[in-house]
């Protein structure tokens, strides 16, 4: 057989061409016979109990399909980890904007009206809007004690290190709010009859957690409920778990109507409404010797979850993970939980934790820089993991990863040093003040722990009488390649033209459940399983004898026609298989965290102008070791899209709250980066090989996310020699910082060890 | 404020789309937007925002790039509309589509159509442009997945494959 190189090369997108062209079929471009529009009538207080629902006689109301808590027909839950969030509020409502009652009408301009036209009377409740209201527990809005879950990772004795230090220092980090931004906003398609049950086509990330919530709230069998993937128009994490709320509502109507309705948010709904980034608290206690090595150190992780548990356990447990950085520290305790507000739940949001307590991580970094006097280079060098040691969970690195040459690698392309002397000299007069920094960090692939075991994920690959190959998952197209790359993945396995090999629209009446698409878990897991089903595909066709080990596309095609002949299909299925030396403890939170983490360096140059306040990013370099790249553009795509959402939520990006309600829900003023803000994103790549994923690939999507915010911002500390320890950073917070009264209050913060 | 509710009664609106002349019966506030993608089946045409903020709504009205979520029906009377589905026959719509594929300038895709609108628009008036151009002609039209910098090689190789036939 030929060598083939389709993994590796940038081949064809596969949805490509009907993007370029406008044929792309997005939810809200599709349209049934006798479709219904539906509206969401929501809360417009933070907390409290429903007195009274009334419809305003000046309506004609038996034009609309009114749906309430009471025509759930199955349990009125958005089921995901622990069923704590309704789909429709019955009695009390936990945060603005929560949904309550649904309306239909065949005429989409009717519908503002009527829901301006129900109105809902509360007793109020108190309620809790930060971090530190919700800690205080005076009062409590979320089970016993405000606090979804803890997590506590300790290793060695870290009571210990305290008289050991030449110096503790200490820090406090805060990172805010962020949208996701996808430009197609949240939308779905409900059917429902009797016979089948109920369909739904959406934008969404993860058709089996739509599947499982619509059974639970609709009381339906698996085989009653069919959920379609449409093209979706990104994503970012901000459509894994509100697809099932919005769905659920689609369906409630569908259900109530016997008429297909269709739900599409507009930009002020999606905004006020779904999830966002965690905002976080991060507080740092570090013991270091004369040197600046980490002796060991406490890390209190927070977030801040918004009114119901949804996925905020397991955002804490990768931001938990993450929170020691690219470092060994011989000792440590992190404790860490996420609690209640009155808030629109927070979600998923690329990087799921990690982005916020790198972003103290890395901020840390440099403040220990300066307490001990070295550089932020140095301290990052002499801190590096090494191979064979082990991670803040005790994993041991069993790559041959070389942090020091990567670092050594991204100051030379940034031309680090150069330009740090330059600046030095540059910034004595002037109003435009240069900074440059750096920020080291990694980021683990695929679900935490033993999350991938508990996915028992499974994944088809399916030949044709004509020879063409289908990859069968659920794995969804957003964006981010995931049709481009498995197909790659197959055709590769199979020996075939890339061109042979097409992705099924994820159906869950066609597709397997191979999880959901988060965790940058697509191309590593998913993609490994498809490998193992393609060959399955050649296996069975070997075996029977009607194919060689040499072949041409050609022999492949004439097996498979005989081999359909003869039994109608051929499907091969793969399914997840844990290696069998990863150890992993749930309870003590210790043991192999990831089978593979990526690692990477990120260097930002910054300009403060000192009359405007404004920050601007005027050089960035990426660079990471990700494992075998198996499409370079794509790739590179990924990178320089994360880097440039990580600048908005750095510089840009901020969630105005008002009682737990964001004010600031247009794009008007909610402020991401346009053509006209970003540097030129330089993305450079190290391969080092993965045993654990397809061709060694790693999970890439994520981790671009992680380390641009604290590589800015310690730009902008070496620019200004003023420390700002909070995200977002924004010209009036720089020109609060700045000021000269707030110089002087600036307390130090580190202090000498005792002995 | 719906559209219905602005302005009682529906009018006749006849204009030029994708060089086909249309007429419709519209409310004269109606967003161009809605009837291009409700009335003609054109959805092609994207909705991001609403309020003329990301550019996903992009088409050509008398050569001119606009959001037409801001543009009412009656400002379309007589106009002539180039939408994504209309550059198929267009000079450059040919090395503009070859280079967003090859370069990776759509990811999810949404705001691709507006965008690629764009790209052909600034190639109009600027065959060969600078990066300070390309950054200037897409400041209109938002990307959430690509952080631009592929978009910005697509252009310019487009403007290559153009200058180089």
């Amino acid at each position: 057989m030929q060598e083939r190189q389709i993994v590796g090369a940038s081949v064809p997108r596969k949805e490509g061409w009907d993007k370029v062209t406008g044929a792309a079929r997005y939810v809200d471009d599709m349209v049934l016979p006798g479709m219904l529009y539906g509206a969401t009538v929501r809360s417009n207080v933070a907390r409290g109990n429903i007195r009274k629902i009334s419809f305003d006689s000046a309506l004609s109301w038996k034009d609309f399909v009114v749906v309430t808590a009471k025509d759930i027909p199955g349990k009125n839950c958005i089921s995901l980890i622990l069923d704590d969030q309704p789909c429709l509020a019955s009695e009390t409502v936990n945060h603005p904007e929560e949904p309550i009652l649904l309306l239909a009408h065949a005429d989409r301009h009717k519908l503002q009206k009527a829901v301006d036209a129900v109105s809902i009377e509360y007793e109020p409740l108190p309620s809790v809007h930060t971090i530190e209201d919700s800690e205080r527990q005076s009062t409590i809005i979320w089970g016993g004690d405000n606090t979804f879950k803890t997590y506590l990772v300790e290793k060695g004795d870290v009571d210990a290190v305290w008289k050991e230090a030449a110096l503790i220092v200490e820090g406090e980090y805060f990172t805010g709010a962020q949208e996701q931004l996808y430009i197609e906003n949240n939308g779905v398609i409900a059917t429902y009859n009797a016979a089948n049950g109920v369909t739904v086509w959406g934008s969404l990330q993860c058709p089996y957690y739509v599947h499982k919530a619509l059974m639970t709230l609709c009381g339906l069998p698996e085989d009653k409920v069919r959920v379609v993937q449409m093209e979706t128009g990104g994503a970012f994490g901000g459509k894994e778990e509100y697809p099932s709320m919005i769905a659920g509502h689609a369906a409630l109507l569908s259900i109530k109507s016997g008429q297909p309705v269709k739900i599409v948010y507009d930009r002020m709904e999606d905004m006020v409404a779904t999830t966002k980034r965690h905002p976080s608290r991060t507080r740092h206690r570090t013991a270091v010797d004369k040197d600046g090595k980490i002796l060991g150190g406490e890390i209190e992780f927070t977030i801040d979850g918004g009114a119901y548990a949804t996925l905020s356990s397991v955002v804490l447990s990768r931001g938990t993970i993450h929170a020691g950085g690219p470092y060994y520290w011989p000792s440590v305790r992190i404790r860490t939980k996420a609690v209640a507000t009155n808030t629109p739940p927070h979600g998923a949001f690329r990087g799921f934790g990690a982005p916020q307590s790198l972003f103290a991580m890395e901020r840390h970094m440099d403040r220990i820089a300066q307490v001990v006097g070295i550089s932020p280079v140095e301290v990052r060098r002499r801190n590096f993991l090494k191979p064979g040691q082990t991670t803040t969970t005790q994993q041991v690195i069993r790559e041959e990863i070389d942090l020091s040459h990567l670092l050594d690698r991204a100051l030379e392309l940034s031309d680090y040093a150069g330009k740090k002397a330059r600046f030095a000299e540059e910034n004595k007069a002037g109003m435009r003040k240069k900074g440059i920094g750096i920020a080291a960090f990694l980021h683990g692939a695929g679900f935490t722990g033993s999350g991938e075991r508990y996915l028992n994920s499974l994944v088809g690959v399916e030949a044709g009488a004509d020879g063409r190959v289908r990859v069968l998952v659920s794995s969804a197209e957003f964006g981010q390649g995931t049709n481009t790359v498995l197909c790659q993945i197959a055709a590769e396995a199979l020996g075939l033209p890339y061109e042979s090999v097409a992705i099924a629209q994820p159906d869950t009446t066609v597709v397997p459940n191979s999880g959901p698409t988060v965790a940058s878990r697509t191309a590593m897991i998913v993609g490994k399983l498809v490998q193992s089903a393609a060959q399955g595909i050649k296996q069975t066709l070997t075996k029977t004898g009607l194919l060689g080990d040499a072949y041409t596309p050609e022999d492949f095609r004439a097996a498979c026609q005989e081999y359909i002949a003869a039994r109608s299909e051929l499907k091969a299925y793969a399914r997840y298989e844990a290696p069998g030396d990863v150890y992993w403890d749930d309870e003590k939170y210790r043991g192999e965290a990831y089978a593979a983490f990526a690692w990477a360096v990120y260097v930002a140059e910054v300009t403060v102008d000192l009359t405007t306040y404004a920050v601007t990013v005027d050089d960035f370099v990426a660079l990471q070791e990700v494992g075998k790249v198996l499409h370079p553009l794509l790739a590179e795509g990924q990178i320089t899209g994360g880097v440039a959402q990580a600048i908005g939520f750095a510089l840009y990006e901020k969630v105005v709250w008002q009682n737990g309600r964001m004010i600031n829900n247009q794009m008007t003023n909610y402020i991401m980066p346009t053509s006209v803000d970003l540097p030129l994103i330089r993305v450079f790549f190290e391969e080092l090989g993965n045993v654990h994923g397809a061709h060694g690939a790693k999970g890439i999507g994520e981790l671009p996310m992680d380390g641009p915010a604290p590589a800015i911002v310690n730009a902008v500390e070496d620019a200004t020699g003023v420390r700002f320890h909070s995200i977002p950073l924004l010209p009036e917070d720089l020109f609060e910082g700045l000021r000269p009264a707030s110089l002087e209050q600036e307390a130090p913060s580190a202090t000498r060890g005792t002995a | 404020m719906s559209p219905s509710q602005r302005n009682g009664a529906k009018c006749e609106v006849l204009f030029t789309v994708n060089g086909h002349t249309k007429q419709v019966l519209a409310y004269p506030m109606e967003r161009l937007l809605d009837v291009l993608r409700n009335e003609l089946g054109l959805t092609g045409t994207k909705e991001g925002c609403g309020e003329g903020e990301c550019g996903s709504c992009s088409v050509l009205l008398d050569g001119m790039l606009v959001n037409s979520c801001l543009v009412p029906i009656g400002q379309a009377k007589g106009a002539s509309i180039v939408t994504i589905e209309g550059l198929s026959t267009h000079a450059l719509m040919n090395p503009v589509r070859e280079a967003f594929l090859e370069c990776g300038g759509a990811q999810c895709g949404i705001c691709t159509p507006g965008m690629i609108l764009a790209a052909v628009h600034l190639l109009e008036k600027k065959p060969e442009p600078a990066l300070a151009d390309i950054r200037e002609g897409l400041a209109g039209n938002l990307c959430r997945c690509t952080g631009y910098m592929q978009i910005f090689e697509a252009v310019a190789s487009a403007a290559r494959r153009r200058v180089a036939k």
